[in-house]
C-alpha cells in the first residue's frame, strides 16, 4: 500500500486566509489533473477541493519525488511561495492515507461532524478524475470503496440522524408537535439570518402561507415578497395568532412582542391547535409564561442551542460506530491491494482453476463406478494436463505484466475474468 | 384447547419482549417481528374461539378466564387494524404488555366454562358481545395514545427531551389516533349497547331496568359522549384529550369488569370463576 499518497490541508490545518487561496474551480480541477499526470512520479490522482479542505489523493511510484511534486504542483498552481503553507500540509501514506479518505467521505472529518455535503463533493471530484483519465485500477477501486463505506455509514449509524443548526433543529422540533409540516402557517417577526433560514427550511417543507411582521413595513414588505409571502404590522400580530401555526420571532425590541394574554385568548378560537413560538431574540421576544398554557410550545435561543449541543454528542456517539466499519474497509482494501501483485495473482489463478476442475472430476468418477483405478488414474492425470495447458498463457501473461508500466491494469484484469476476488 | 391458549400466551410474550427491544434499540426490524407475532396469537386465539362458539353454539364468555382472553384478543385485533391504519408502530409497547398481561390473569383461573344458561344464545347476543369486547379495546388503545401523548408532551413542553422525544411520534399523530381510537369505540360501544337493549328487551321484556350494569354502561357512554362533544364543539385536544381519554379507560374497565366483581348485577356469569 505504499504506492498511495494523500497530501493536502483542511479547516483543521490552516486558516480560512490561505484555504481560500486553494480553491480549484472545475475547471482549474480537470488542468491539474492533466498536469499531475504528466509527472513521472505520479501514475493516478484525484484532487478533491472544498470550502473546508483541498486535498490530492495519488497513487505513486516514487512517493519521496511524489511529494516533491505534489508541493511544488500546489505552489506553482497557486502562485504562492511553498514556506507560506507547507507548515499547514499533512501527508498520509498507505492504511492511513486510505483510512483518512473514507473519514473525510463519511464525514467524520468535517468541521460539523457528519453533514452531508462532502460525500457528493468526493463523488464530484472522482467524476473528474474519471473524465480527465487520471484515475487508474487502484484509485477507481478504491473509490468505489470510499463510496460503499460512506453508505454504510450513513445507513447502520446515527451520524446524520440529529440537526446539529439552530433553525434544523427549530424545524425538527415542530416535526415532533405537529407530524406534517405541510400547510402550517409561518410568522416572521423581526428580520435575521438564522431566523430567515428558518423561515426558508420550513418553505422547503411545504409549510403554507408566510406572514412577516416587521417594525419597519417597507423592509417586512420586501422580506415578505422573498418568500412570498404577506406583511403585516406589528400591531396586527396579536389579531394573526389565530391563524398561524409557527412564529419564529428574531426583533431588537426590548420587551416581550408577545404576551400570554394574547395566546390564551386565541386558543379556545383556535379550537386548541398547537402554537409553536421560536423566539431567537435576545432579549426574549416571546413571554417564556406562554409555555405554560396548553397546546403553546415557546422554545428560546438557550432550549435550542441545548437541542443542538446534545445532538452534536450523539453524533460524537455514533462516529465512534463509524470509525469501527472504516477499521473494517481499510483492512478489506489492502488485502485486495496486495493480491494485486504478480505471484499472488498467479497462486490464486492456479488455486481457483486447479480446485474447480478437480472437483468436476470427483462429480464425474462417483458416476461411473464401473470404471478401473487406472482408468481413474488416467482421467485424472488428463484433467490435470488440461489445466496446465490451459493456465500456461494466462500465467505467461501476468509474469510479462511486471515488465509493463502500470502492471495494476493487467493484473486487475486477470482478477477480474477469473473472478478471483469473489 | 388449552395447548392453543399456551400458544397465544407466548406469542404475546415474545411479541411483548421484542417491542421492548424495539424501543430501546429502535431496529424497524423488531417491530415488524413483534407485530408478526401479534398476528400469530390473534389467528390461533380467532381459531381457538371459532371452535368454542362451533362447539358450544355461543360466544366462549361464561367465566372470567374465557371473558379475559376474549379480551385480549379484542385488544390485539384493534391493535393490529389501528396499527394498519395510522402506522403508529410504537404503541405495541402498550398493546402488547396489556395483551399478554391479560392473558396471564386469565391462564391463572379455571378454564373449565360453567354451564351457560340458554338465555347467551341468538344473533343480539353475538353483535352485542363483539362490538362490546371491541369498542372497549378501542377505547383502551385510546387511553395508550394519552398515555404516550402525556409521555412526549411534557418532553417537549419541559425542554428536558430524554430517552421517549427521539422514540415517540409526533404530539399530532399521537392525538389523531387517539381521537380515532375514542370515534371508533364510542361507535362501537353504542351499537353494543343498543344489540344489548334489544336482547334484553327480547328475553326480559325491557329494554332498560336500571341494574347496575346497565348504569354504569349509560355512565360510560355519556363520559365519551361528552369527550367527545368537546372536542366538536370547542376544539378540546391535546393533553386535557389526553387526560380525559385515560380517566375514560378507568370507568369503562369498572363497568367492564368492577360492576360485576363487586356490584353483582346481571352479566354474572361472564365473570365467575
Amino acid at each position: 500500500m505504499d504506492r498511495i499518497l494523500l497530501i493536502g490541508l483542511n479547516h483543521k490545518t490552516a486558516p480560512v486566509e490561505i484555504r481560500e487561496c486553494f480553491a480549484f474551480t472545475e475547471e482549474d480541477c480537470r488542468q491539474a489533473l492533466t498536469r499531475l499526470c504528466g509527472q513521472p512520479a505520479i501514475e493516478e490522482a484525484l484532487l478533491t477541493s472544498t470550502c473546508n479542505r483541498v486535498e490530492l489523493l495519488l497513487c505513486v511510484k516514487d512517493i519521496q519525488q511524489a511529494v516533491v511534486a505534489a508541493k511544488g504542483f500546489f505552489s506553482q498552481s497557486k502562485q504562492i511561495p511553498l514556506a507560506d503553507f507547507e507548515a499547514a500540509l499533512y501527508q498520509h501514506h498507505g492504511d492511513a492515507a486510505v483510512r483518512h479518505l473514507f473519514r473525510v467521505a463519511a464525514s467524520l472529518d468535517s468541521m460539523v461532524l457528519g453533514e452531508p455535503q462532502i460525500l457528493g463533493q468526493v463523488k464530484t471530484a472522482y467524476r473528474l478524475a474519471t473524465e480527465q483519465k487520471s484515475s487508474g485500477v487502484i484509485l477507481n477501486r478504491l473509490l468505489h470503496n470510499t463510496f460503499s463505506v460512506a453508505k454504510r455509514i450513513r445507513t447502520e449509524t446515527g451520524i446524520g440522524d440529529s440537526a446539529v443548526s439552530i433553525s434544523y433543529a427549530a424545524i425538527e422540533l415542530a416535526r415532533k408537535i405537529f407530524g406534517t409540516l405541510e400547510g402550517k402557517e409561518v410568522l416572521l417577526i423581526g428580520a435575521g439570518e438564522m431566523a430567515e433560514l428558518a423561515v426558508e427550511h420550513l418553505i422547503r417543507n411545504r409549510a403554507g402561507q408566510v406572514f412577516v411582521a416587521n417594525r419597519t413595513f417597507e423592509r417586512g414588505v420586501a422580506l415578505a415578497a422573498r418568500f412570498n409571502g404577506t406583511a403585516i404590522r406589528m400591531e396586527e400580530i396579536a389579531a394573526h395568532l389565530d391563524r398561524v401555526d409557527i412564529i419564529i420571532s428574531s426583533t431588537g425590541a426590548p420587551g416581550y412582542v408577545v404576551q400570554p394574554v394574547d395566546v390564551k385568548g386565541v386558543m379556545r378560537h383556535r379550537r386548541n391547535r398547537p402554537l409553536f413560538f421560536i423566539d431567537i431574540a435576545v432579549p426574549r421576544d416571546i413571554d417564556p409564561k406562554i409555555n405554560d398554557i396548553n397546546n403553546a410550545y415557546v422554545y428560546d435561543i438557550d432550549d435550542l442551542n441545548e437541542v443542538v449541543d446534545e445532538n452534536i454528542e450523539d453524533r460524537r456517539r455514533e462516529a465512534v460506530k463509524a470509525e469501527r466499519i472504516i477499521d473494517e474497509a481499510v483492512i478489506k482494501f489492502r488485502q485486495w491491494f496486495e493480491a494485486l501483485d504478480v505471484v499472488p495473482t498467479i497462486k490464486a489463478l492456479h488455486a481457483k482453476i486447479r480446485s474447480q476442475a478437480q472437483l468436476e472430476v470427483q462429480k464425474t468418477l462417483g458416476q461411473l463406478a464401473h470404471l478401473t483405478a487406472d482408468d481413474q488414474k488416467a482421467i485424472e492425470r488428463m484433467t490435470e494436463a488440461m489445466v496446465n495447458k490451459i493456465l500456461h498463457h494466462p500465467t505467461q501473461y501476468i509474469k510479462n505484466s511486471s515488465c509493463q508500466g502500470d502492471r495494476a491494469v493487467p493484473l486487475d484484469l486477470v482478477r477480474k475474468i477469473f473472478g478471483l476476488d469473489e | 384447547m388449552q395447548i392453543v391458549f399456551a400458544a397465544a400466551v407466548l406469542f404475546y410474550m415474545i411479541s411483548t419482549v421484542t417491542y421492548f427491544a424495539y424501543l430501546f434499540l429502535q431496529r424497524d426490524l423488531l417491530q415488524k417481528i413483534g407485530c408478526i407475532l401479534l398476528v400469530a396469537g390473534f389467528s390461533v386465539q380467532t381459531i381457538d374461539i371459532l371452535v368454542a362458539f362451533a362447539t358450544t353454539g355461543h360466544m366462549p364468555v361464561n367465566n372470567l378466564h374465557e371473558t379475559l382472553s376474549m379480551t385480549a384478543w379484542a385488544l390485539v385485533g384493534a391493535f393490529l387494524a389501528l396499527n394498519f391504519k395510522f402506522r403508529l408502530k410504537i404503541l405495541g409497547i402498550y398493546a402488547s404488555p396489556l395483551a399478554l398481561f391479560i392473558v396471564l390473569a386469565a391462564g391463572q383461573l379455571p378454564s373449565e366454562p360453567l354451564q351457560p344458561d340458554n338465555l347467551l344464545k341468538g344473533a343480539w347476543l353475538v353483535i352485542h358481545i363483539f362490538t362490546i369486547f371491541t369498542g372497549d379495546a378501542m377505547l383502551a388503545l385510546a387511553a395508550g395514545c394519552g398515555l404516550l401523548y402525556l409521555i412526549q408532551e411534557r418532553s417537549i413542553k419541559s425542554k428536558s427531551r430524554g430517552f421517549f422525544f427521539k422514540r415517540l411520534p409526533s404530539l399530532d399523530l399521537l392525538d389523531t389516533t387517539g381521537y380515532a381510537c375514542i370515534v371508533s369505540g364510542f361507535a362501537l360501544l353504542t351499537m353494543g349497547l343498543i344489540s344489548g337493549m334489544i336482547y334484553a328487551k327480547i328475553i326480559w321484556g325491557h329494554f332498560w331496568q336500571w341494574d347496575v350494569k346497565e348504569v354504569w354502561s349509560a355512565v360510560t357512554w355519556i363520559f365519551y359522549a361528552v369527550l367527545l362533544h368537546e372536542r366538536l364543539a370547542v376544539g378540546w385536544r391535546g393533553r386535557r384529550a389526553a387526560i380525559m381519554a385515560i380517566l375514560g379507560f378507568g370507568v369503562m374497565l369498572f363497568t367492564f369488569l368492577g360492576v360485576n366483581l363487586l356490584l353483582k348485577g346481571h352479566h354474572a356469569p361472564f365473570t365467575r370463576f
